[in-house]
């Protein structure tokens, strides 16, 4: 198998990361090598196993709808990196 | 600590002063264990115990200085994640893990170093720079949970709690000669633990012994509806006098101890496993033909749950932006570039990759698939053994100047630590002896889901009847 420069930026578009060539190349070599180890588990024959997202065979978890406290608007802005009026800000979302 | 709490109650000793004493060895720190030391903070929780102590009803962790990996949130303490990205960020709310410990009493002396999210072996790709091993300065501690595992070794502080996805508590503590657990999943709250794979991360105890780890293990076990995979059922107190290895089924894997094995890492875990048979335990050979997938399932299964947990750092609603941006996506794409580093940037990466159109079945469901297999050897296993023992990791401490660079080696590393985290199980690290260097070996003991009862039992009447773990750097 082999990585190309153009599914390097592909997939980087996907994760919203922006690369500067350095790193397309040396993600793309890496990829190619760790992608090239995981070929191993073509070998198991997995017909009709399935799949396991989860360790335990958990249910959804419910709870009483009921009203409690919430934390502090202010203690939760303070980590924004801008917010105006109790909003935070972004730039412009639509050119 | 055992022993500190029973001072504090015969007046020997008061939780200020252990404090300041503490803090002093932390400001005298050479091996960089510690990204926040928050000593305000820690002798105002240790006044508090102190009244605390006036109670009978005082626990066993009143009074006594631990520390908390920096991916575990503390309100009004920065938890950076040893990320750039986080590196200004004040939580305002504490981990459930946390809040037991501070309800118990317990004096939270600051936040310890660790791989970027958790994403390393080394304790080595952090803001902070690197750990070392207190046991030889010019090695690695392990990783990712190193600044707890030095922060212990080096006797910073009495007890810490690191966090395991593949590895993160058992090989930091094989490496530094200290006990560490990762419980089952679902036994402790993940509620304030920063996300890395949910379907794998477990917060756990790392000590100087299985009683001490006990200890804490029991203090913040439970479960908490503030976290949708919190398992409700009775947890009942670990016996700390330890358990009867009579007739005690002790499984043996073979693929444990395949190629890949240093043979002095071999031959002290044949002799801690000879202890234990020696104790009465019954040796059985058993199989788990998948394990040697599991660093393949893991590292696709690990990334693409991580791939879409570390999307929310975008710059928006807390931690580091990217001010020259064009338009919002590019806001998103420079801050994400800026704040990440380059193993987190692979691991993202490599998981988008598994999870993308045309690959998805390839990767992200087969390696699912392949981790029911694993975890059905396992089932298969445990009905005919009681718990599992073999070497926590294959090698001992490595140097920082002879690091590996080549990330498919180092993901090699977690070989033996992984299988519990695809399973759920739960899993203890205990030293088991020494090297040619003196470097210290540890013994990986594994049980069935929710029996850290066997585990922790197992563990303390073998460190009853052994010194390893006494024998400091």
């Amino acid at each position: 198998m082999k990585i190309t420069d153009d599914e390097v930026l592909h997939v980087a578009a996907l994760a919203r990361i922006r690369l500067d060539d350095d790193e397309i190349l040396s993600l793309r070599n890496d990829l190619d090598k760790i992608l090239g180890y995981m070929d191993i588990l073509s070998s198991v024959d997995t017909t009709g196993v399935n799949p396991t997202h989860h360790p335990l065979p958990l249910v959804n978890a419910m709870r009483d709808d009921r009203e409690q406290g919430c934390q502090e608007l202010a203690d939760v802005l303070r980590n924004a990196p801008q917010h105006d009026n109790g909003y935070i800000v972004v730039p412009k979302v639509i050119g | 600590m055992l022993e500190t709490a029973r001072q504090y109650r015969r007046y020997e000793k008061s939780p200020v002063d252990e404090t300041r004493a503490f803090l002093e060895k932390i400001r005298r720190d050479t091996f960089n264990a510690f990204i926040t030391v928050d000593e305000e903070g820690a002798l105002r929780d240790a006044k508090a115990a102190e009244e605390l102590l006036k109670s009978p009803d005082a626990g066993a962790l009143a009074g006594i200085p631990v520390a908390i990996k920096d991916n575990i949130c503390t309100r009004g303490v920065r938890t950076t994640c040893a990320s750039k990205i986080l590196s200004e960020f004040v939580p305002s709310y504490d981990a459930t893990v946390v809040r037991k410990l501070k309800e118990q009493g317990a004096v939270i002396l600051g936040k310890t170093n660790l791989d970027e999210f958790a994403m390393g072996s080394t304790t080595t790709l952090s803001i902070a720079g690197p750990t070392r091993n207190p046991r030889d300065p010019s090695r690695t501690p392990g990783g990712s949970s190193g600044g707890s595992g030095a922060a212990v070794a080096a006797g910073l502080c009495a007890g810490a709690l690191g966090s395991d996805t593949g590895g993160s508590i058992r090989m930091p503590a094989s490496f530094c000669g200290i006990t560490g657990l990762k419980p089952t999943y679902g036994s402790v709250s993940r509620y304030g633990l920063v996300a890395f794979a949910s379907s794998l991360d477990q917060i756990g105890p790392m000590a100087p012994t299985v009683r001490d780890a006990a200890v804490l293990f029991d203090a913040i076990k439970g479960y908490d509806p503030l976290d949708s995979t919190s398992v409700p059922r009775d947890y009942t107190p670990t016996n700390l006098d330890g358990i009867d290895l009579k007739g005690l089924r002790i499984g043996v894997p073979k693929e444990f101890f395949g190629e890949g094995l240093n043979p002095e890492v071999e031959d002290a875990v044949r002799s801690g496993i000879a202890v234990l048979e020696d104790m009465g335990g019954r040796i059985v050979e058993i199989d788990l033909p998948h394990a040697g997938y599991g660093v393949a399932v893991y590292y696709i299964v690990a990334t693409a749950e991580a791939s879409s947990n570390l999307a929310r750092y975008d710059g928006v609603r807390y931690g580091l932006r990217a001010n020259d941006a064009l338009d919002l996506g590019d806001m998103y794409a420079r801050t994400r570039d800026m704040g990440f580093g380059p193993e987190v940037k692979r691991r993202i990466m490599l998981g988008t990759y598994a999870l993308s159109a045309g690959y998805y079945d390839a990767y992200y469901r087969k390696a699912s698939q392949v981790r029911t297999l694993i975890a059905e050897d396992f089932r298969k296993a445990f009905s005919q053994c009681d718990i599992i023992a073999g070497p926590t990791t294959p090698v001992t401490a490595f140097r920082l100047d002879e690091m590996i660079d080549d990330p498919l080696s180092l993901y090699l590393l977690d070989i033996y630590t992984i299988p519990a985290n695809l399973a759920g199980l739960p899993a203890l690290s205990i030293p088991c002896g020494f090297d040619s260097l003196g470097l210290p070996v540890g013994m990986q003991l594994m049980a069935p889901h929710f029996r850290e009862d066997l585990l922790l039992g197992a563990g303390i009447s073998f460190q009853d009847r052994t010194t390893y773990h006494q024998e400091g750097p």
